[in-house]
C-alpha cells in the first residue's frame, strides 16, 4: 500500500519497542464485546489505474460539456490554470490552522490578504478569515445581529436566496427568534412599503439580497435606511461577487454586516461545494464577530508578521460562551479566491464585472428576440428570470441537449402562480456570444 | 523602494542566531533562501494586469439600465500586478509555511496523514469540478451516484444505518448532529435543557451545544482519564439531551465504559452524541453505532484525508441511529432502481430539522474521499487504524522517562505529555514546541486537552515512516536534555524561521486586520 510505509521487518521492532507482540494487542483497551470480528463491507480494494477509470466513468454521468445556464447561487466562471496551480502547492494545501505563526506566516499573510480584498469589495472595515458558505455566512450574520442588538426578531426579504432562508431558519430553530419574511414587488425588489411595515424597534436585522435571488440590483439603500432608522442592522447578502466590481460597496449603501459567497473568485462549481462563503462588518461589531480572523504584529526582532488573534471570542478559548462554534472555516478556497483576485487586480475586476453585466445584456436580448420577456422590471446585473411558458418542460427539453437551461422559480416559490413560467438564467464571461443565442433559440424550441 | 515588512540587513547580525541555527535539526532543517514579501496590495504598478479575458463587447453601458448612484468606478487599493508577479508572491508565501508534503505534523487530533494527489487529480476531472449543483437530475447521476455510495460506505465503518451528508466541517457537524438531537426530544414533547460534556472535550463541544439552545454540564474524567459510569449517572437526570464523547478521548485514550454510560444515558431519554474527530483510530477495529452512540460526526479531513488546507475546507457528514433518521436535515441521496435523487422537498420528510448548508455539502471533498476508501478497500481501512495506533504507541514508548506522561493509561492514535518534567528549569510546553521547529518538525497540538498543564498531544499517524519517527523522537529526546543543559537555547527559539516568535498580546491589543494605505506596524 503506497500510503502506508511499514515494512514487516519496521513492525516488528516497533512491536518490540512498544513491548507488545502483536498490533491487536495494542487495541485491548477496547472490550472485546464492541470489536468489529469481520472486514468491513465496502468495495474490495483497486489501483491507481482502475481508480482512474471508475472515477472517469462516474464523472461521465455528469453532464458538463456546455457552461450551465444555471446560476442561482453557484457561478461558473472562468478560473485561470495559475489559480490552481499555486493552491496545489502542498505546503498552502496540506498545511492546517496555523496555530504555530512562525512556520504559517503564508497562510496567515494570505489570509489577511483575503480579509483586505473582502472589505475592498464590500466597503466595510473588518472581515473575517472566511465562512463554511453563503448561506451559513447569512445565519451567523443574524446571530450576530441579534447579540449586538439584543433584539429577537429578524426580517428577511422574499427575494433572499431561498436556501439560505433556510438555513437561517434551521439555524434559528433553537433560539426562538423570529424571522418576518417580506414579499417583493413585481420589479423583483424588496416591497419596501411593506419592508418598512414589518421593521420595528424589536427587530435586530433586515436581511436582503444583493442582487438577490432574482439577479435583481435590490434596494439596499432604501432598506438600509429602514434598518437604520428602527436601530436594526442592516445585512446584505451577495451570491455573484463578480458583481461587486460593478456596483456601489454594500458598505457605501449604508450595509453593516454584508455577507455572502466569493465562490466567483477562483472556485469552481465543484457541484455546490467548497467555497469561500465572507462575512465583513463595520469596525464596532468587532467582538460579536464569529470565526477566525489574522491580524498584523511584529516578531522579537522587530519585523512585520501575522498572527490568529482575538481568538477570546472563539470556541477553543470561550468554549459555550463563544460567538460561534466555528472552527475550520473554508481557508483553502478563500486562497483561491485571493489568487483570482490578486491577479484581476484594479483593472481586472472592473473588467469581469463590465463583461458579465454586457453578457446578461446580451443573454436578456437574445431571450427577448427568442420572444421571451423578463418576469422582473428591476435592473439586472447577468442573471435575469424569463417568462418562458412552462419553465420546468424547457429545463426538461434543453437537458436532453446536454444544456443545463436554468431553475425554474416555481420550486421555490410554488404559491406565487406568477412565477410559474419564470426560468432563472445567467449569462457570464464563459457564455460566448454565439452559445447565448444557440441557448434562447433552443429555449424556443 | 519602501520596506513594509521592516527587514533589515543588520537584523541578520542583531538576531544573530548563534551557530546552532547553521546546524542540521534532527529531522534535516536547515536555514533555506526565503525571501521578503510584501503584501499584494504594497507591489504592483499602475496599468498591469494579470488576467487574460475576452473584451467587453463595444457599446456596453451599464448606467443605461442599473441607477448611477448603485454604480462604482474601479476600486481604490486593489493590486495591479503581472502574473509572475502573483506567481512569486504566493509562491513565496508557501515556502514560508509548514505542510504535511514538507515533513512530519503530529499535530493531535488534527489527523495530519498524507493527502493523497490522485484525489486532487480525480476531483478535478471536469464533470466533477464543473457540475452545477442544480444540474437536473438527469444530467448529474454520476455525483449522485458518488455521493450515495459514499453515504453508504461512510455508514457501515461507522456502523450507522444512515449520515447527513451536508455538513461543511466537524463543528457544523456537532451543530446538525445537536439540532435532531433537540428535534428527536421536541418531537417527545420536551426538548430538555442540559448537555453533558466531559472535561477532556474539544472546545466546538460546548460553543455547539450552546449554539442549540443548551446549557452544559462539565464532567470530570476520572484518575485514569476516563469517564466513569458513576459520574455520569450522578449528572444524568430527565432534563439532559445528550452526552457528548470523543472516543479515543482527546487523552488518546479508549473509553471503555462507552456501553455502560450508553446505556445509563439512555435509559433516562437522553441521546448519546460521539465527536468523531479521533475516529482514524477505529477504522475497521470497532464501530461507534455498535457501542451506544446515536450520532457522531466524521471529520473527512482527517480521517478520510482530505487536504487541511490552510484551516479548511473541511467536510463533516454525521452518522444517525434510527431514531434520529426521520430528522435529518435535507437533502438527501436515495436509489431508485438503477437511478439516483436527491430528496430535497420537506414534504417527503416532514419531521426534517431544515437544511444546514447551501446545496449539497463539500461534494469536491467527497470525491477524494471515496477516492480513498476505493483504493484503501477493506483491508486497508483497517490497517489505517492498526499502524496509526502503531506509530503512536512507538512514539509513546520511546518518550516516556524524557517527558512526563500524566495518564498511563494505555492509548490508542495520540498519546499526551506535559512539561513537568522541564519545569523546573523554566522550559515550557511552548519552549519545546518552537525549538522542535528548528528540527524540522511541526509541533505537537500545545495547551489541548485543558485537564493536562502544558500538555504536548502528539498523534504521528499511519502515513509516516519508522525513519521519520525515529528522528522525531530524537529530537524531542535531544530538547529534553537541553533543557536542563542549556535552556536558553530553547527560550530563543525558533531560528530557522522566517520571522521569530511573534508578539500575539500586541495583535490584540492594537488590532489590525486589513491592509490599509500607508500602512505601519511598528
Amino acid at each position: 500500500m503506497r500510503y502506508h510505509p511499514h515494512t514487516p521487518g519496521d513492525v516488528r521492532q516497533m512491536l518490540d519497542a512498544c513491548g507488545v507482540a502483536s498490533i491487536s494487542e495494542l487495541f485491548r483497551s477496547i472490550p472485546a464485546k464492541l470489536r468489529l470480528e469481520r472486514p468491513l463491507d465496502v468495495p474490495a480494494a483497486t489501483d491507481e489505474v482502475s481508480l482512474l477509470a471508475e472515477f472517469q466513468r462516474l464523472a461521465a454521468r455528469n453532464r458538463t460539456e456546455h457552461p450551465p445556464f444555471i446560476g442561482a447561487g453557484a457561478y461558473a466562471h472562468h478560473v485561470p490554470p495559475v489559480v490552481d496551480q499555486l493552491l496545489l502547492r502542498g505546503e498552502f494545501f496540506t498545511a492546517y490552522t496555523p496555530y504555530q505563526p512562525e512556520i504559517a506566516q503564508g497562510t496567515l499573510q494570505a489570509l489577511f490578504e483575503w480579509q483586505t480584498f473582502v472589505t475592498l469589495l464590500t466597503g466595510l472595515e473588518v472581515s473575517n478569515g472566511s465562512m463554511y458558505d453563503g448561506a451559513s455566512a447569512t445565519a451567523e450574520a443574524v446571530l450576530l445581529a441579534t447579540r449586538a442588538t439584543g433584539r429577537e426578531k429578524v426580517v428577511v426579504s422574499g427575494a433572499l436566496h431561498p436556501e439560505y432562508r433556510k438555513v437561517l431558519a434551521t439555524y434559528l430553530a433553537s433560539t426562538g427568534d423570529e424571522i418576518v419574511t417580506v414579499p417583493y414587488g413585481q420589479d423583483g425588489r424588496t416591497d419596501l412599503a411593506a419592508l418598512q411595515a414589518a421593521v420595528d424597534d424589536r427587530t435586530a436585522a433586515v436581511v436582503i439580497g444583493y442582487p438577490n435571488f432574482f439577479g435583481v440590483i435590490d434596494a439596499l439603500p432604501e432598506a438600509s435606511a429602514i434598518a437604520k432608522r428602527a436601530g436594526a442592522l442592516a445585512v446584505s447578502v451577495t451570491a455573484e461577487s463578480v458583481s461587486l466590481g460593478l456596483l456601489q460597496a454594500p458598505g457605501a449603501l449604508g450595509a453593516d454586516v454584508a455577507v455572502g459567497t466569493f465562490q466567483s473568485f477562483g472556485n469552481g462549481l465543484n457541484f455546490g461545494g467548497p467555497a469561500p462563503g465572507f462575512l465583513a462588518i463595520r469596525e464596532g461589531l468587532i467582538r460579536q464577530m464569529p470565526g477566525r480572523v489574522a491580524g498584523a504584529t511584529i516578531d522579537r526582532n522587530g519585523r512585520r508578521g501575522f498572527v490568529l488573534t482575538l481568538s477570546t471570542r472563539e470556541q477553543h478559548i470561550r468554549r459555550e460562551k463563544a460567538t460561534s462554534n466555528i472552527c475550520t472555516n473554508a481557508g483553502l478556497a478563500a486562497l483561491a479566491a485571493t489568487i483570482h483576485l490578486s491577479l484581476l487586480g484594479k483593472g481586472g475586476l472592473a473588467h469581469l464585472a463590465r463583461l458579465n453585466h454586457a453578457r446578461g445584456k446580451q443573454l436578456r436580448d437574445a431571450m427577448k428576440k427568442a420572444g421571451f420577456g423578463l418576469r422582473f422590471s428591476g435592473p439586472t446585473f447577468n442573471e435575469a428570470a424569463f417568462d418562458v411558458g412552462d419553465a420546468e418542460a424547457v429545463v426538461e427539453r434543453l437537458a436532453r441537449k446536454g444544456i443545463a437551461a436554468g431553475v425554474p422559480l416555481s420550486r421555490w416559490y410554488p404559491d406565487d402562480p406568477a412565477m410559474k413560467g419564470a426560468l432563472l438564467s445567467v449569462a457570464t464571461e464563459v457564455h460566448t456570444p454565439e452559445l447565448i443565442e444557440l441557448f434562447a433559440q433552443s429555449v424556443r424550441g | 523602494m519602501a520596506n513594509p515588512t521592516g527587514w533589515k540587513p543588520s537584523m541578520e547580525k542583531g538576531a544573530a542566531p548563534g551557530a546552532d541555527a547553521l546546524d542540521t535539526g534532527l529531522l534535516g532543517a536547515t536555514r533555506g533562501l526565503a525571501m521578503e514579501e510584501p503584501l499584494v496590495f504594497e507591489q504592483g504598478s499602475p496599468g498591469r494586469i494579470g488576467v487574460s479575458l475576452p473584451p467587453v463587447p463595444a457599446g456596453a453601458d451599464p448606467s443605461a439600465e442599473i441607477p448611477a448612484a448603485l454604480l462604482r468606478g474601479e476600486i481604490a487599493g486593489m493590486p495591479e500586478m503581472a502574473e509572475l508577479e502573483v506567481v512569486r508572491h504566493f509562491t513565496r508565501l508557501s515556502q514560508w509555511n509548514w505542510g504535511i508534503d514538507t515533513g512530519f505534523y503530529p499535530l493531535g487530533s488534527c489527523t495530519m496523514k498524507y493527502n493523497p494527489k490522485s484525489s486532487e487529480a480525480l476531483a478535478r476531472l471536469p464533470g466533477f469540478a464543473g457540475a452545477h449543483p442544480l444540474l437536473p437530475g438527469s444530467m448529474s447521476q454520476g455525483a449522485l451516484e458518488l455521493i450515495w455510495k459514499l453515504e453508504r460506505s461512510l455508514s457501515e465503518v461507522a456502523g450507522f444505518p444512515a449520515s447527513v451528508m451536508s455538513p461543511a466541517a466537524g463543528a457544523q457537524g456537532e451543530l446538525c448532529g445537536l439540532m435532531m438531537i433537540r428535534a428527536y426530544h421536541v418531537a417527545r414533547g420536551n426538548p430538555r435543557h442540559k448537555v453533558l460534556i466531559p472535561d477532556t472535550a474539544h472546545g466546538t463541544n460546548p460553543a455547539s451545544a450552546a449554539f442549540n439552545g443548551y446549557s452544559t454540564v462539565t464532567l470530570e474524567s476520572g484518575p485514569d482519564g476516563r469517564l466513569h459510569p458513576e459520574t455520569v449517572a450522578k449528572a444524568m437526570d430527565d432534563d439532559v439531551a445528550a452526552i457528548m464523547i470523543t472516543n479515543p478521548n482527546t487523552l488518546g485514550i479508549f473509553e471503555s465504559h462507552i456501553a455502560e454510560i450508553a446505556e445509563i444515558v439512555h435509559a433516562k431519554g437522553g441521546l448519546v452524541y460521539g465527536d468523531g474527530a479521533n475516529f482514524n483510530a477505529l477504522l475497521g477495529v470497532a464501530r461507534p453505532g455498535d457501542m451506544g452512540f446515536d450520532v457522531m460526526q466524521y471529520n473527512l479531513h482527517k480521517t478520510f484525508a482530505t487536504p487541511h488546507g490552510g484551516g479548511g475546507p473541511g467536510s463533516g457528514p454525521v452518522g444517525v441511529a434510527e431514531p434520529l433518521i426521520p430528522f435529518m436535515p435535507l437533502p438527501v441521496v436515495v436509489k431508485e432502481g438503477e437511478t439516483y435523487r436527491l430528496v430535497t422537498d420537506p414534504k417527503e420528510r416532514p419531521q426534517t430539522i431544515g437544511k444546514i448548508r447551501e446545496f449539497w455539502g463539500n461534494t469536491g471533498m467527497f470525491v477524494r474521499a471515496w477516492a480513498l476508501i476505493r483504493e484503501l478497500g477493506p483491508e486497508g481501512l483497517r490497517r489505517v487504524a492498526e499502524l496509526a495506533v502503531l506509530n503512536a504507541n512507538y512514539v509513546r514508548a520511546k518518550l516516556v522517562g524524557h517527558y512526563n506522561l500524566p495518564y498511563e493509561t494505555e492509548t490508542l492514535h495520540e498519546v499526551v505529555f506535559d512539561d513537568k518534567l522541564q519545569k523546573d528549569a523554566g522550559v515550557t510546553t511552548m519552549d519545546v514546541a518552537k525549538r522542535l521547529i528548528d528540527h524540522g518538525s511541526h509541533p505537537p497540538t500545545v495547551y489541548f486537552p485543558l485537564v493536562v498543564h502544558g500538555a504536548l498531544m502528539i498523534e504521528p499517524t499511519e502515513t509516516e515512516s519508522k525513519e521519520t519517527l525515529d528522528q522525531f523522537v530524537a529530537a524531542m529526546q535531544a530538547i529534553a536534555a537541553e533543557s536542563k543543559t542549556d535552556p536558553e537555547a530553547l527560550k530563543g527559539a525558533p531560528r530557522k524561521t522566517v520571522r521569530a516568535r511573534l508578539d500575539e498580546t500586541r495583535a490584540a491589543r492594537k488590532p489590525v486586520l486589513r491592509w490599509t494605505p500607508g500602512m505601519k506596524v511598528e
